[in-house]
Order: C-alpha cells, then sequence, then structure tokens
C-alpha cells in the first residue's frame, strides 16, 4: 500500500532498511543469546543521523517528527525488535527534554543525544508503580541548589547503558499525582546506581536495569519544567512515544511474516512447495493484511501527531494496541507455517514471538490502553 | 588533498548473464549497485579528508543511470560527481575505458590522489584503474591494503601480497587501487543522502572532452571478446613425493613421456 511518504521519509526508511539488513540482522542471534548492549549498531545508526529523527534542528537533529522516528523503527525491528527498542527507548528518555526543557537544558543535552555519542533512558515504573504510575515512591527533595533523589525504579530499558536519565520522582507526597516532578539525572552523579539486570524471555539485546538513588544530589537546574508537572511530562512523553512502540510492534510483525513467507516458498512437503496450499496461503493473506491495518493506524496515529492534533490519546492508544496483538498472532502463526523448524532457534521465527509479547505490555498494558480508549469513547458519548 | 575516486556502476549479482550475441553483459532487470571494490575506494578517500581536509571528486563513465551511484557516493561523503557519459564511448574496453577517464580527470583539474577499487566485481579484470595511471603518466601503486602516512608530496602505503606485504612509498599526484581489507565502507547518513540529492553532477561527453576518436569506444577498443564461455574445472594434478632428487628424477621421466 502506498502511504504517500514524502521524499525525506522515504529516504530515512530506505536508509533505515538498509541499516537494519546490513548491520542488524547478521548481529540479531548474537545478541539475543548474549545479551550484550549492541553498541556497534547504536554507533551506526548515530552516524546516520537516525538518533537526530527525534530531536529539534538547533539542537543538532534532523526535526522533531514521530512518523519519521516510527519509519525507523518498523524497519530496524524488522530485523531485531530487541535492537530496535535501544533506539526507541533513547527517543522515550529524550522527548521529557524536547518537550518540556528549557534552552539551557536542551543545548546541554540533545546535541549529544541527536549524534547517538549518548543514549538515553526514562525512569518511571517501580516495583509497586508499574501500570498504576501514580503511586511511585522515589522522592526528591529540595536542598539549597540541589534536589535529594531516595528511591528505586526497576524495568528501566537502557538502564546502566545510557547516559542521559530522565527520572520521575515525588517532590510532594501529600498532592498524590500532582505532587510529581521529572529531573534529568546523570550517570556518575553521586548516590546514582545500578541494581540487577533482568533476564528476559525476548529484547534480549535491549538492557533492563534497576535504578537505585540514594541521596543522589541533582542539580535544581535539572528540573524539567515545574515542581509538580511530572505526570504531565510523562504523559505527554508517552503521547509522543507510544506509536513508536507501536512502529516496533508492526516491524516485528512484518519480519515475522516475512520469514513465513519465504519459508512457505522453499519448503517442499508432498512434492510442493507449502506455499501452493491454500490452508498456508490464507495464514499469509491473514497476516498480510492485519500487518497492513496496522501500519495504517500507526502511521495516521503518527501524522496526526506530528500535526499538531489534538486528543490523540485514544488514537495512539489504539495504534500501540492493535500494533502489539497483531505482533503477537502474527508471529505465533510464523512459527505455525515453519512447523517443527519454526520452535528451534536455527530459525528466526521464535524470535520474534519472544520479541513481539512485550510489545502487549510495556508502555501501558493493551489493558490499560483499552481503558484510555474506552473512557475517551464514553465521555465522547457523552458530549 | 584532493582526491579523485574512480567507481563503476556494476549489476547487484555474481551470476553476470551475457548477451550471446554482442557478448556484453546484460543490464535489463538487474538491480546496479556501486562495484563493492569502489565502495572501500569511497571510504578510504573519506576518511583521507577526515584527517586532511580538501575535496573528494567522484567520476565514473557509464549510462545515464550511472548518475545514482555518484549520489550514493556523494551520500557517504564525496563533494561532487562527474558522468562520463556518450554514446561515442559505448562498447569501450579497458583500454579505451582508462583512455576516456584519464581524459576526463585531465579536464577535472589538479588532484593529488586517485582511488580505485582493486578491480569490478562483473569485468574482473582488474585493469582499469592501472590503464589510467598510465594513461595519465602519473605513478601507481596497486592492492593496497593500509595508507600508513600522507604526506604533501608523497604517501606511503602497504601493498598487498600472497603472502604478507610491500611497504611502497610513491611521490604523489599517484593512483591506488584497494583491497578490501583497507577498511570497511560506512552507511551513509541521512544529511549526507539530502545532500546527494541536490548534488550537482556534471556531465562530460565528448563534445566536452574532445577524445582521440580512434582510441575511444567500441572502434577504439582493441579487446575483441570473441567467446565467454565458464572453463572446465581443472582436473586434479599429480603429486610427486620423495627426496629431491628422486622427485626431480621422476618429474624429468614425465616430460619426457609426455613429449614422446
Amino acid at each position: 500500500m502506498d502511504y504517500l511518504l514524502t521524499e525525506e521519509q522515504k529516504m530515512i526508511k530506505e536508509l533505515a532498511h538498509k541499516i537494519a539488513e546490513e548491520k542488524i540482522r547478521p548481529v540479531a542471534a548474537k545478541y539475543d543469546l548474549t545479551e550484550e548492549f549492541p553498541w556497534e549498531v547504536m554507533k551506526v545508526a548515530g552516524e546516520s543521523d537516525m538518533f537526530g529523527l527525534f530531536i529539534p534542528e538547533e539542537y543538532g537533529g534532523m526535526g522533531v517528527n514521530v512518523l519519521n522516528l516510527c519509519l525507523a523503527t518498523e524497519e530496524f525491528s524488522r530485523a531485531c525488535g530487541g535492537i530496535a527498542v535501544c533506539y526507541a527507548a533513547s527517543a522515550l528518555g529524550t522527548f521529557p527534554i524536547v518537550l518540556f526543557g528549557n534552552d539551557q537544558q536542551k543545548k546541554k543535552y540533545l546535541p549529544d543525544l541527536a549524534k547517538g555519542k549518548k543514549i538515553a533512558a526514562f525512569g518511571l515504573t517501580e516495583p509497586e508503580a508499574g501500570s498504576d504510575a501514580a503511586s511511585i515512591k522515589t522522592t526528591a527533595v529540595k536542598k539549597g541548589d540541589y534536589y535529594i533523589l531516595n528511591g528505586m525504579k526497576h524495568f528501566i530499558t537502557n538502564g546502566g547503558d545510557a547516559e542521559t536519565y530522565t527520572v520521575v520522582a515525588m517532590t510532594d507526597k501529600n498532592k498524590g499525582a500532582r505532587g510529581a516532578s521529572a529531573f534529568i539525572v546523570e550517570k556518575g552523579t553521586p548516590g546514582f546506581t545500578f541494581g540487577k539486570k533482568e533476564e528476559k524471555l525476548g529484547i534480549r539485546a535491549s538492557s533492563t536495569r534497576e535504578l537505585i538513588f540514594n541521596d543522589c544530589k541533582v542539580p535544581a537546574a535539572n528540573l524539567l519544567a515545574k515542581e509538580g508537572m511530572g505526570f504531565i511530562v510523562t504523559m505527554k512523553t508517552f503521547d509522543m512515544s507510544r506509536p513508536g512502540v507501536a512502529a516496533q510492534a508492526l516491524g516485528i510483525a512484518q519480519g515475522a511474516m516475512e520469514c513465513a513467507a519465504k519459508y512457505a516458498r522453499q519448503r517442499v512437503q508432498f512434492g510442493k512447495p507449502i506455499s501452493s496450499f491454500q490452508g498456508i496461503q490464507w495464514m499469509l493473506a491473514d497476516m498480510a493484511t492485519e500487518v497492513e491495518a496496522a501500519r495504517a493506524l500507526v502511521y495516521a496515529c503518527a501524522r496526526a501527531i506530528d500535526a499538531g492534533c489534538k486528543d490523540v490519546g485514544k488514537d495512539s492508544a489504539m495504534a500501540k494496541l492493535f500494533a502489539s496483538d497483531v505482533a503477537m498472532k502474527v508471529s505465533t502463526d510464523a512459527i505455525q507455517i515453519l512447523g517443527g523448524y519454526g520452535y528451534m532457534k536455527d530459525y528466526p521465527a521464535e524470535k520474534y514471538m519472544r520479541d513481539a509479547k512485550i510489545t502487549q505490555i510495556y508502555e501501558g498494558t493493551n489493558q490499560i490502553q483499552r481503558n484510555i480508549i474506552g473512557l475517551q469513547l464514553i465521555k465522547d458519548m457523552a458530549k | 588533498m584532493n582526491i579523485i575516486v574512480c567507481i563503476k556502476q556494476v549489476p547487484e549479482t555474481t551470476e553476470v548473464r551475457i548477451n550471446p550475441e554482442t557478448n556484453t553483459l546484460i543490464r535489463d532487470g538487474v538491480k546496479s549497485i556501486i562495484n563493492p571494490f569502489d565502495m572501500y575506494a569511497i571510504e578510504e578517500a573519506v576518511r583521507l579528508k577526515e584527517r586532511f581536509g580538501g575535496k573528494i571528486s567522484v567520476v565514473t563513465m557509464g549510462p545515464p543511470q550511472a548518475e545514482c551511484a555518484l549520489r550514493e557516493a556523494i551520500s557517504m561523503g564525496a563533494d561532487d560527481g562527474v558522468l562520463v557519459c556518450d554514446r561515442a564511448f559505448a562498447g569501450s574496453d579497458t583500454w579505451a575505458t582508462s583512455y576516456t577517464l584519464a581524459g576526463a580527470i585531465r579536464k577535472m583539474g589538479a588532484f593529488d590522489l586517485i582511488i580505485c577499487g582493486k578491480q569490478a566485481s562483473d569485468g574482473d579484470t582488474a585493469q582499469v584503474g592501472p590503464g589510467i595511471a598510465t594513461h595519465l603518466d602519473i605513478p601507481q601503486v596497486t592492492y593496497v591494503k593500509k595508507i600508513e602516512e600522507a604526506g604533501e608530496k608523497s604517501m606511503r602505503v602497504e601493498r598487498m601480497q600472497e603472502e604478507g606485504f610491500e611497504i611502497i612509498e610513491t611521490p604523489l599526484p599517484a593512483l591506488i587501487t584497494v583491497v578490501k581489507e583497507i577498511n570497511e565502507p560506512r552507511i551513509p547518513s541521512l544529511k549526507g543522502m539530502m545532500r546527494a540529492k541536490s548534488a550537482k553532477i556534471t556531465m562530460l561527453g565528448q563534445k566536452e572532452l574532445n577524445l582521440d576518436t580512434t582510441k575511444i569506444g567500441l572502434c577504439g577498443s582493441p579487446t575483441q571478446v570473441v567467446k565467454i564461455f565458464t572453463p572446465p574445472q581443472r582436473q586434479g594434478g599429480q603429486m610427486l613425493q620423495g627426496e629431491t632428487a628422486e622427485v626431480a628424477k621422476q618429474l624429468v621421466g614425465l616430460i619426457k613421456d609426455e613429449v614422446n
């Protein structure tokens, strides 16, 4: 389907495709096995200006454009959902600075992030604050020119490998969600250390660690926006980044479908390639249709955000929900088409399924996405 | 340092199809890419420019669509491109091609270094680079695997041998051909691709170059391709073993038998 991309967008897709095929696909299985951080790929992505896609031009980027970010993430994910998320999570960690940073903060942090010299991460989730993000316990107490952070974040993507963290902590516990604030915390800040590195089912090239704050002294100049704006920063960030997760799911689905279609043409049973059997063709047809529908939703949502449309929360929730459910279904069916071989690590099908699962969970579980969609629907009806 | 990189657009396949009547390459239906060996030449030029500054011009001789190859080279860091293109140049062999490219390079102005890939993946002759150096009457070093030092007047390089390497110092301007061991070509940057899209490509034809018409195109090509075929696989030879004197004796006997 032709999505009428601009010349620049076609170029981004082409370049991301080249990086995916030449630099990501050959190393995907290696990083899936070793769980090491794919620095070599991040370096290439940086030199190719891919990290500039979510950063304004005046700070060394290529201009903030959610569709461009989605195109790059989709292409990377076709080759490896794990490596792609290292990239996309840097966008997640960078958006709070792009959206709410003052000029000084932007000048200090964005140029290095735009070149991929440094990677970013976003620290919100805590052991007891997942979907219920308002119940975070990490605190930030102002003392002179500093905020003193205490507490712990977990499941933080790029944790330990990122240099620049945006962290949400409570500056006023009594105010609930309105008592949260967002800070930029640099790796190496006294009192900021890393805890356990998680062993994961999928997206194993990406690192997931605990962030530990023990009387961590963060300069007051690193507060984003104002005290109490923490959840607004978070929600606005998720509005920008959620299509990226949808694009990751979309890329995984596309990759899994291509893997299955390629195999079906080669695999001969009963004297014929299995792609000549209607049963297989119908499965592939459903996969292709669902992937295309997901793509249409993801691109439409990204375009709405780029056009400055208000109230995109429902749209981006739909894109993330649908694309990730498609990724799970398509990657499961891909294994089915590969049969016994699909279950084995010699073929990439099983990795697509393992990588797909997380897209239904993180950046708001699909149940939370349904809450968002449902509530908005009822609100709209009541108007 | 002003560098000229010579590149060739080739079909993206190792199974080249040949037109049996004309004995020339069939280009239809095959995606064209920059000759893989030329990618190392482009990359090395960009690395030299990053170290010493200067300018990189890429030149190719080919049909109009070879412009894409020039733009790709610009996206990797070259500054401008020259497309040597004219029906009068069609059917050139390696001699006529190197003569024509040398003519174009003269027209392009002063340079310090010309870099070529060691050979093209379609023709595999490895003759055009050395041919250009010969026509321009400048020193050449083939199969370069490392540039050790580059000064204003000379450069020192490592030239790959079957076993080990030679260290050669050459005055500049010179021409080198490079092997894949020299570097790992980069992926273009988005900014580079955008620059490449609008970069100016200079077209040079026979009108601009005014070359000796007896030395260009099919008529100027002494090579005549009579037949193209895959040679039969060589049979395994006979190994002689034992003391040197004994083996020599056996060998002489075998040769005698063969002659008789």
